[in-house]
């Protein structure tokens, strides 16, 4: 299976953000919304991936982007490792049924039982404008994000 | 491949001649130590490929971890307008457990600075704009960790030891 293409309806989810609060996607309709689909908490890559990301916050914010990061670990591993980096944005156990989400999207491993480093960016109207499914061992960075952004920006 | 969408310009820091034909640029944190490693690796590349390398160092302050990340970045700049950015440069990551702001002064007297002079400019708009500037542009070339090189314009991915760096840009194994 491979990752939802632009143009595709964003699928919704539902998903916890914290032991007793859940965040869907439609709580974001009405602004962009950069997907952060990403195989663990505390690997590596991923630490510096995201700490990328956390530092871009205002970037994505000027561009009217909120951004979210979800990955098969649970509620409470996210907490620990955001408070461990400091992470100020939303980190969504896809927990159980496991990979759920990651699998509506495209973005699961199944060989491995977790997602794949992809990005999406969505719409305000929760179309898929952009998306990027990038080599395992390779961290992305913005530059393909903040590109859709702009692109986004200019057509409105 | 990420490519590097702000060329090196006059405002740069550079080490090298311009015309050089091989162009490393670093993004990086002074409080990182995987760039306090790097730096070591970045001295023999200047080394060993002398006048055939141009290096330039932007920043790219992770502050969120590192909290005296963005205040070194002032230092550093704040040293750049008296002419002293590679003697801070080198300093900081010689001595990155010495971050703190009486450490940052005392690098400033060692190094002759006028202190007052260094205090003011560290904190000020212009090297304020630069530092974020720095990192706008870094984003937007797909900067994705510290440290970041780009060699001859493109992202180098697999690391920041000498062999990948060699190998990057001048396209031979050592």
């Amino acid at each position: 299976m491979s990752l939802l293409p632009a143009g595709t309806k964003a699928p919704e989810f539902t998903l916890s953000l914290a032991p007793e609060q859940k965040i869907s996607l439609a709580d974001y309709r009405g602004r962009n919304t950069v997907l952060v689909f990403y195989p663990a908490d505390w690997s590596p890559v991923c630490g510096d991936q995201l700490a990328v990301y956390n530092q871009l916050r205002p970037m994505f914010r000027d561009h009217g982007a909120q951004i979210v990061a979800i990955s098969v670990d649970s509620v409470w591993c996210h907490a620990a490792f955001a408070r461990d980096r400091k992470i100020h944005f939303p980190l969504l156990a896809d927990f159980e049924p496991k990979g759920a989400v990651a699998k509506a999207y495209g973005a699961y491993r199944h060989q491995d039982g977790f997602a794949e480093r992809a990005l999406l960016v969505i719409d305000p109207a929760g179309t898929i404008r952009w998306s990027y499914l990038s080599p395992l061992g390779v961290n992305p960075g913005a530059d393909g994000i903040l590109d859709a952004l702009e692109s986004l920006k200019a057509k409105v | 491949m990420a490519q590097l969408r702000v060329p090196v310009s006059a405002t740069d820091h550079v080490v090298g001649p311009p015309e050089a034909a091989l162009i490393l640029v670093e993004y990086g944190d002074y409080q990182c130590p995987f760039c306090g490693e790097a730096n070591v690796v970045v001295k023999q590349l200047q080394s060993d490929l002398r006048s055939n390398l141009l290096f330039v160092f932007r920043n790219f302050p992770l502050a969120e971890v590192h909290p005296y990340a963005l205040p070194a970045a002032g230092a550093a700049e704040a040293a750049g307008l008296q002419m002293h950015f590679w003697a801070m440069h080198n300093r900081l990551f010689e001595r990155q457990q010495q971050l703190d702001p009486a450490s940052l002064l005392s690098h400033a007297r060692a190094l002759r600075l006028n202190v007052d002079r260094f205090i003011s400019d560290a904190q000020s708009p212009n090297v304020q704009r630069r530092i974020a500037g720095d990192m706008e542009g870094g984003a937007r070339s797909g900067v994705n960790g510290t440290p970041t090189f780009f060699a001859n314009g493109f992202r180098v991915d697999g690391g920041y030891g000498y062999e990948n760096l060699v190998a990057a840009l001048t396209g031979l194994r050592v």
